[in-house]
């Protein structure tokens, strides 16, 4: 059984890891030079307790099991998962019947321990929330991650347990004969596949419309984020939404898993052909923050740290495409717009062990290995078992990013896992990610990658290839 | 071994630091996150530092030497590539980790010189994309001077400190055209002498009350939109321009490094500790010196603060602190940006640092409503240095607190 997976972002990721439990050939192509770079990379990295969606939606259906299943796979995969809790606040009187209406909607949905509070509940919990606050729906349940950290272990599992990993593959054909898919054409070169799935999220329509189906086209929904620096810790202990609108979950405050505070996001219907444009605007920052200090008033704005917008992919059903097509062969993990990335590990394991798996009468292997160990950061442990790693490789002694305490053993182990580029050691080990933006370790990182990777300093990218960061070399 | 004094970080600061208290008498330990002692002097390679110090005009590296050589005489022992990971107040310890291990160490004082970092473009909230091109100018000049390594070919610089117009010019040298430095306020940021010799010299055009409003590029730089600004520093959309460029510096300011001591109290103006004449923090066995307190405008006065709170932790260290009477706290009047320290210390004479939050030409400088200095040509880029003598501060000792303002003449 061949199957190549379209999309590694964390759905196209967890679902190639999943297949890895079957004997079966996989493929994993993305567009992007590295992994998890498309919504994957800038979105409000929730795990969501499964409140907001209506009931009977595909999205309702599988939010609150793929919450459920976020101990597991993070567990496996070593991948940070804190379950803060979330609260949705009425800010005034006539919003604790919007938080009625949610309260209903997740019991419905099956969300376990929800609870409506009183204002002064919320401000014992919460004690930077505007006390003109109404009244707070409490969920246990919701949790944050890195939501790019899950897609970078489940592909690296996915590996380590046999899938074939091609990065800079932009699939350009989907080959169908008779029927069912035979084939996937991507960077001139052919693959053959039994199976395709597609995961490749604000661009599923179009790998959709290469199997001969008529999906309706997606359009892109930006979303400005504003992240402040670890000083403001504490304005959020809990994931704070307010009321939601039709149009979105509207604007949060959050904590993010590392100790910094992120806002946002907006919510903008971009033109369908502005797939790219994840640019911020002074008018989409300025909501951000306006919206952000409606429920935290005394927030300070002059600790942000980095602005960035992400893409998430919005269809007319405003629901996700999932499961067997009329293409044989063709799977749809498409459209996954919030809450994509909660509900993936319960999309991945239904797709592949009730979808697939049953169809094509495939047995698990028994020699799968579920666990995958995360790049070591000694930076949070003792000193023995600090000491230990410094031991055998003296790098892990080194800190190279000050802010976060990131060592240059794990800068080089990053690499040694796949990292290319400055953001690949970023987003693999958090070097960069800091108060300081990567102002102090910017340059050693950049040396580190050309001394491993063998090759010039002007030669190592940002991030998209032609992102240098070095233009030549100064007079002799 | 046992230590009297731990110095943290070792730059201008820490370097002085380190060799006052051993001078003092103290067991001194300074640990120094990088394999050399120096700090940014190293990638400073123009002249201008010393004047006052060593009374002559040398370049960075030599001025970190001459300290070098001051510091390996004293005796004081010197640590490299070991990070300090943590401070424990209430045990009064220290945790680092160097490739030979991770070491906690108690000593009886500590003095904080870890300078400070470099303002992010994530701080100004600047729209459009997020290309590779955007440096912080500090890290331009690392790159330049240390490692030999051109950022780019047309620049444009975001901000008219100090470190920005050195930048413009080592750019401009080493033959990356640029384009032109922006500055959001109505006068540069930077000394007067290095606006003439570092822009006018080259014919490379400050736009004040300028500022960057996007950028463009989704790989690399392509350009930015720049606009200039309203009185209240909100751009003027009918001004905006574009200008071409594949590289821009950031030179927006200096935040002190005190993440891992948040315990001792800070200045808000200042935004590092609160430090008396002693420069020493609320925290008593924690001192603190050079940028990490406040942004100096030379190096000289960042190692001059360095040897007070050297000597004077080697004093508390080793049980000598003689105090004639509890501190005097200096309070902020009118034009009083920055000042260190920001309380005085009966029985310690004082040399005051001031800055000025704007071009206020001719002033006079009142300590609880006595002059105390008066001075022409006063600008927030240069620093006001006046010695408080013991008399004065004798006469303030029955106030807890004392306002300290500047009056225009």
């Amino acid at each position: 059984m061949r199957a190549a997976v379209i999309g590694a972002g964390v759905v196209g990721t967890l679902i190639a890891r999943e297949l890895c439990r079957y004997p079966c050939d996989v493929l994993l192509l993305d567009r992007a030079p590295d992994v998890g770079w498309g919504i994957t990379k800038a979105n409000s990295a929730i795990v969501h307790a499964g409140f907001h969606d209506a009931p009977g939606t595909t999205r309702a259906r599988f939010c609150v099991p793929g919450n459920a299943l976020f101990d597991e796979v993070c567990g496996e995969l070593d991948v940070p998962l804190v379950r803060v809790g979330a609260w949705v606040l009425a800010l005034d009187e006539s919003e604790l019947e919007v938080l009625e209406e949610l309260l209903a909607r997740g019991r419905a949905n099956g969300v376990p321990g929800l609870a409506l509070c009183s204002p002064r509940e919320v401000l014992a919990d919460e004690p930077a929330v505007n006390p003109a606050v109404a009244g707070g729906l409490w969920a246990p349940s919701a949790g944050i991650t890195e939501p790019w950290a899950l897609a970078l272990a489940a592909a690296e599992n996915a590996i380590a347990n046999g899938a074939d990993l091609r990065l800079g593959h932009a699939v350009t054909h989907v080959r169908v004969r008779n029927g069912r898919v035979y084939a996937v054409q991507a960077a001139d070169r052919s693959w053959e596949a039994d199976l395709v799935i597609n995961a490749a999220g604000l661009w599923s329509d179009r790998v959709a419309a290469m199997a001969g189906l008529e999906p309706p086209p997606l359009t892109p929904r930006r979303g400005q984020y504003v992240l402040l620096d670890k000083a403001a810790r504490g304005l959020a202990r809990a994931i704070l939404f307010p009321a939601p609108n039709p149009l979105s979950k509207g604007i949060l405050v959050l904590p993010t898993v590392d100790g910094g505070i992120l806002l946002g996001p907006t919510a903008e219907d971009l033109a369908p052909d502005a797939r790219e444009d994840t640019d911020t605007t002074a008018e989409g920052l300025q909501a951000v923050v306006q919206g952000a200090q409606r429920m935290v008033p005394g927030l300070d704005v002059s600790l942000s740290v980095k602005v960035f917008a992400g893409l998430r992919p919005e269809s007319p059903s405003e629901d996700f495409e999932v499961g067997a097509t009329e293409v044989e062969g063709f799977y749809q993990a498409a459209a996954m717009r919030s809450p994509g990335l909660t509900a993936a590990p319960a999309l991945a394991r239904w797709l592949v062990r009730e979808q697939i798996a049953p169809t094509y009468a495939l047995r698990p292997r028994p020699e799968f290995r579920a666990a995958r160990p995360a790049i070591p950061h000694p930076g949070i442990l003792d000193d023995q078992a600090w000491n230990a790693w410094i031991e055998r490789d003296p790098p892990f002694g080194k800190v190279i990013c000050h802010c976060n305490q990131i060592t240059e053993g794990e800068v080089v182990e990053a690499i040694r896992r796949g990292a290319r580029t400055l953001d690949g050691v970023k987003f693999r080990t958090r070097a960069g990610f800091g108060r300081c933006q990567g102002g102090s370790c910017t340059d050693e990182i950049l040396l580190i990658l050309a001394r491993e990777l063998g090759i010039e300093p002007s030669a190592v990218d940002l991030g998209l290839p032609g992102s240098t960061i070095v233009r030549g070399e100064v007079r002799p | 071994m046992n230590v009297d004094v731990l110095v943290i970080g070792g730059g201008a600061a820490g370097m002085a630091a380190a060799t006052a208290a051993a001078q003092a008498g103290a067991r001194t330990q300074l640990l120094e996150r990088s394999l050399r002692l120096g700090g940014v002097l190293d990638q400073c390679i123009h002249p201008g530092f010393g004047l006052h110090r060593y009374n002559a005009e040398l370049t960075g590296p030599e001025f970190a030497h001459r300290q070098r050589e001051e510091l390996y005489a004293s005796g004081a022992q010197v640590c490299l590539g070991t990070e300090v990971i943590g401070v424990d107040a209430r045990a009064r310890q220290v945790r680092s980790v160097s490739p030979q291990g991770v070491h906690t160490i108690a000593p009886k004082a500590l003095v904080w010189a870890a300078g400070a970092r470099e303002r992010p473009l994530g701080a100004l909230q600047v729209p459009g994309s997020r290309p590779s091109g955007v440096y912080v100018a500090g890290l331009a000049q690392r790159m330049v001077n240390i490692h030999g390594l051109l950022p780019g070919r047309r620049a444009v610089v975001l901000g008219s400190g100090d470190i920005g117009l050195i930048m413009a010019r080592r750019l401009h040298l080493e033959g990356t055209e640029v384009a032109a430095v922006l500055e959001l306020k109505p006068f540069a940021g930077g000394l007067l002498r290095n606006v003439v010799q570092c822009l006018d010299d080259f014919g490379i055009p400050l736009l004040l009350e300028h500022t960057v409003i996007a950028l463009h590029g989704r790989r690399r730089l392509e350009g930015v939109t720049v606009a200039a600004v309203d009185g209240s520093g909100r751009p003027r959309p009918e001004t905006q321009a574009f200008i071409e460029a594949d590289t821009l510096i950031l030179s927006v300011g200096l935040i002190p490094e005190t993440e891992l001591v948040p315990f001792v109290e800070r200045d808000p103006g200042n935004r590092g500790p609160a430090v008396n004449a002693r420069m020493q923090t609320d925290c008593p066995w924690v001192f603190a010196a050079g940028n990490c307190t406040v942004i100096y405008d030379l190096v000289d006065t960042v190692a001059a603060s360095g040897a007070v709170a050297g000597e004077q932790a080697a004093h508390f260290a080793l049980g000598r602190m003689q105090g004639l009477g509890p501190d005097i706290r200096l309070s902020r009047g009118e034009n009083v940006a920055h000042m260190v320290p920001t309380s005085l210390s009966p029985g310690v004479p004082t040399r005051l640092s001031l800055r000025v939050p704007q071009p206020l030409g001719r002033a006079r400088v009142l300590l609880a409503g006595r002059e105390i200095a008066r001075r022409p040509g006063l600008r927030p880029s240069e620093m006001l240095e006046i010695t408080i003598s013991h008399e004065l501060i004798a006469q303030l000792d029955s106030c807890p607190e004392a306002k300290l303002e500047v009056i225009p003449l």
